[in-house]
């Protein structure tokens, strides 16, 4: 992991309003526990050693997800120019836990920050082919101005934060 | 067109601008603003484009291969793939899919195409748009005014309106806060309650069966996600060979369409998905029985491919940006500026090649050819050609019932169904000549009373612009009288100076100005007799006229080019005439040998400049303050930063206007039915001159069009920049 694309992500992540949270895997659990809002929903997290508190409601229902604050997943990989990250929905379930939920927090492996769009869609191309469904690639909350000014928080979340595995 | 329809048309535009006018304009400006900023920040925007633009080529080339390449691999993707002949064949799929089921769809301009809501509901289905513009609409019961926010003609007041009066909530909505958690609410049960999600897509990948969806609310991945049967429709022309492929497309769509670097959801879905649905019993569901039905949709699409002028608009992404960098729909809107479904420059070929040409001709017209929009497309569509072509089809297409009244009145190319407005300024060579021979005369008579209703009444032409006033003595004769001023022994460059027809007949001052500037500057000028370039008949969509003059124009100048010297033009869509459009009227080499040769008059002067000539033979312009309105078909070619550099350095402050046109356009100001519209357009200009900052500035500008516009809307008498710089 080089520093540069990690620090061009977080300013970039600035630009469209997200905040980027940096730790570890000891630290993620203590990290992650005062970013959340409760209810909060998520999916199971790919990464070893690294899992979810029990807070997080990895199997909601329609009402469970509706009413939730926070939206736990893991995001693919980021994109550093764009400050983006790449939503790969599932059978787990991230689709749904990053998408009703006010709040969308992602997680994101620090070697999985990549530098721009042509370095994401080599990647992207090669997921697709291996028989990824699904690929957002996500940047900032939910938008919208079609009702005479910008709002955040379309039909999706308001807010986005990622938190970033610096030693992954 | 009869005057009855003439006024209709000016009451319709004259009640969209009431109504419509001020939301339109101020939500483009902001896409257009945004895609400026946007695209000035992407280091490889050109590269991106072309790189755009190769990849559809090549797939519209090899479009029934790749029909084929998707079919197979969607349908070994576990899909379904279903190619529709026409509007009719895709909606009796769609209604056999849904079956009466419940469907949430997102924004799909390719579903508005088809009208398959109306086919849906007729089979007993419940559909609901969840695109918040789209609902809007929907609620409203309006068709969309432009491509990428189809609710842009709306308020925010005029939402809140619509919401409380339909839904009668318990507490009235007034913010954009409220009114977007409102219609959140309600779109949210109605996600949960549907079965069927139907979205369009913005590009198809042949390799992989993959669609790309360029969002930002977030209600297209609830369309795929919370129901059984996803059903995507769109046109043929949106697939592209592989993934890759999509790569320029995500970083150029954002920023053409709505400025931004990159919208909220791009979405690539393979399907069929297999995240997890809402069961009956409001259960997360197993997403691994979800369907897919890919809808390719024709309706005319392959025709259009066949076809050399229109083939361009299958590259067309739908971005938007044509209508938002175009200064007439910025003020009108689509629901002018628009056909049967489609709204803004583009929407002529794509209205000719699936509606037809009636419906291209409710709008054609609007297009002036002013030329914005084509730097802005993503994929170099040559906008504007198409919209001439189009409107030399509409013209062919009429019957030539008016044959015996203009046989032998007018010298041009064209058949008896022309339009007599459009005949009249096609021809003003012409008429300029006459116009000339028998000035003042001529002049007398056609600003009297009598004669300007009766140009109104029989061609449009409305009374309430001042004519044109032709000059006795032309600048050729003038020159003839005169003879070059320059040794060509000493000369430091020799060029012909191309007497425009509104150079050589109306504004000949310029053209005086012009060469004694050039003379200043140790050119040898000589002024060939040459004819009018041809962008008058092209603008009223005479091509077969235009050809013919661009060959006169070029025998006319050919024997400067070929003995070194170079081509100074003082109008600049005459200039743009030779840079841009020559190239489809011209055999290839003369064409270019032309181009390479021909300079707009301050570009030249820049150059001259640059090359060593002395900068003291002009004079000082001693902190003169100027406002300064470059051309828009000059600024299209890159060539305001000269006239703008040479001002300064002359040491002139010169202020500039930043509208995309002036609203005059040639013809179309000229034009009853369009004066309204002209005139709105003008004063977005007239507000950039009147500032605390311009308005005592002196106005200059290079377009005879925009001289005539500044002329008629301020009190200050506009001129051309080169007559600063005559001493």
């Amino acid at each position: 992991m080089s520093a540069e694309p990690i620090t061009t992500f977080e300013s970039s992540l600035e630009e469209v309003g997200v905040e980027l949270v940096r730790t570890s895997t000891d630290q993620f659990e203590s990290t992650l526990i005062p970013l959340l809002s409760t209810p909060a929903v998520g999916a199971p997290l790919p990464f070893e050693n690294v899992s979810l508190p029990d807070a997080v409601e990895t199997d909601p229902g329609v009402e469970e997800l509706e009413a939730a604050k926070t939206g736990v997943t893991a995001a693919g990989y980021g994109i550093a120019e764009y400050g983006s990250v790449i939503i790969q929905g599932g059978p787990d379930g991230e689709e749904p836990a990053s998408l009703y939920a006010d709040e969308h927090v992602a997680v994101v492996a620090g070697s999985d920050v990549l530098p721009d769009m042509d370095a994401t869609f080599d990647r992207l191309a090669e997921d697709i082919r291996s028989d990824a469904g699904q690929a957002i690639i996500a940047t900032g909350p939910s938008a919208t101005a079609d009702m005479g000014a910008l709002v955040k928080g379309a039909h999706g979340p308001v807010e986005v934060t990622v938190v970033l595995l610096e030693d992954r | 067109m009869s005057v009855d329809t003439r006024q209709r048309k000016a009451e319709r535009i004259r009640h969209l601008l009431e109504t419509e006018g001020d939301s339109v304009h101020k939500n483009t400006q902001v896409f257009n603003n945004g895609r400026y900023e946007s695209t000035a920040d992407l280091e490889d925007y050109e590269e991106l484009k072309d790189e755009a633009r190769a990849i559809k080529e090549d797939a519209i080339e090899r479009l029934p291969e790749l029909v084929k390449q998707v079919t197979e691999t969607v349908e070994a993707n576990g899909g379904t793939v279903y190619i529709a002949d026409d509007a009719a064949d895709a909606n009796r799929y769609v209604t056999e899919v849904a079956d009466g089921r419940d469907v949430v769809k997102s924004k799909s301009m390719t579903s508005e195409e088809i009208e398959v809501n109306e086919s849906l509901e007729a089979s007993g289905s419940d559909v609901w748009e969840t695109d918040l513009a789209e609902f809007v609409l929907q609620v409203a019961d309006e068709a969309p005014s432009h491509i990428v926010a189809p609710a842009i003609h709306k308020s925010r007041e005029e939402i809140a309106e619509l919401f409380n009066a339909y839904f009668e909530p318990e507490k009235p909505l007034e913010t954009a806060q409220e009114l977007t958690q409102f219609a959140r609410e309600y779109l949210g049960e109605k996600f949960v309650d549907a079965e069927v999600g139907m979205t369009g897509a913005n590009f198809v990948t042949a390799d992989t069966g993959t669609l790309a969806l360029v969002t930002s609310e977030g209600n297209a991945r609830k369309c795929v996600q919370a129901t059984d049967t996803h059903v995507a429709v769109a046109g043929v022309e949106k697939i592209i060979p592989r993934v890759e492929d999509l790569q320029p497309f995500v970083e150029l769509i954002g920023r053409s369409g709505t400025g931004q670097d990159i919208t909220s959801y791009v979405s690539l879905f393979t399907p069929p998905g297999d995240s997890p649905t809402f069961d009956v019993d409001d259960e997360l569901g197993s997403g691994d029985e979800r369907e897919f039905h890919l809808v390719l949709i024709d309706n005319g699409r392959m025709e259009m491919r066949e076809d050399d002028q229109l083939r361009e608009t299958l590259y067309c992404i739908r971005c938007s940006a044509c209508a938002n960098s175009c200064a007439n729909f910025q003020h009108v809107g689509g629901h002018a500026f628009g056909g049967e479904t489609y709204s803004g420059g583009i929407a002529t070929g794509w209205e000719a090649g699936v509606h037809g040409a009636d419906s291209a001709a409710e709008f054609n017209d609007l297009c002036t050819g002013c030329s914005r929009c084509v730097n802005q497309c993503p994929v170099n569509i040559d906008i504007p050609w198409i919209n001439t072509v189009v409107r030399d089809r509409i013209n062919r297409g009429k019957d030539g019932d008016l044959d015996f009244l203009v046989k032998g009145l007018t010298p041009d190319e064209e058949p008896g169904g022309v339009d007599l407005q459009k005949r009249l300024f096609g021809n003003f060579d012409t008429l300029a000549k006459l116009g000339s021979a028998f000035a003042p005369l001529s002049n007398w008579v056609a600003q009297a009373g009598p004669a300007r209703s009766l140009m109104e009444r029989t061609l449009g032409v409305d009374s309430r612009r001042e004519l044109p006033e032709f000059e006795r003595e032309s600048l050729v004769e003038w020159f003839k009288n005169r003879g070059p001023q320059v040794d060509p022994e000493e000369a430091r460059r020799q060029v012909a100076l191309y007497p425009d027809a509104y150079t050589n007949y109306v504004r000949t001052e310029r053209g005086k100005a012009a060469i004694r500037v050039l003379e200043a500057l140790d050119v040898r000028v000589d002024v060939p007799s040459a004819g009018e370039s041809g962008r008058a008949p092209l603008s009223q969509g005479m091509v077969a006229t235009a050809q013919s003059n661009a060959e006169d124009v070029y025998d006319a100048l050919a024997p400067a080019v070929a003995a070194g010297h170079d081509v100074v033009v003082v109008e600049p869509s005459d200039l743009a005439m030779f840079h841009r459009e020559y190239e489809r009227l011209l055999p290839k080499d003369n064409y270019t040998v032309l181009k390479n040769h021909s300079y707009e008059v301050l570009e030249y002067v820049y150059g001259l400049l640059e090359n060593g000539a002395d900068i003291n033979a002009l004079p000082d312009g001693d902190d003169m303050q100027i406002a300064y309105h470059s051309h828009c078909q000059q600024r299209t070619l890159n060539l305001e930063p000269y006239t703008l550099a040479v001002l300064e350095d002359c040491g002139f402050d010169v202020r500039t206007s930043d509208v995309e046109c002036c609203g005059m356009a040639g013809s179309f100001g000229y034009k009853s039915e369009y004066y309204e519209l002209s005139i709105d357009v003008g004063e977005t200009l007239v507000d950039q001159f009147t500032t605390e900052n311009t308005a005592d500035r002196t106005v200059v500008a290079s377009g005879t069009s925009c001289l005539e516009q500044l002329d008629a809307l301020l009190t200050r008498r506009p001129a051309h920049p080169v007559r600063l710089l005559d001493t």
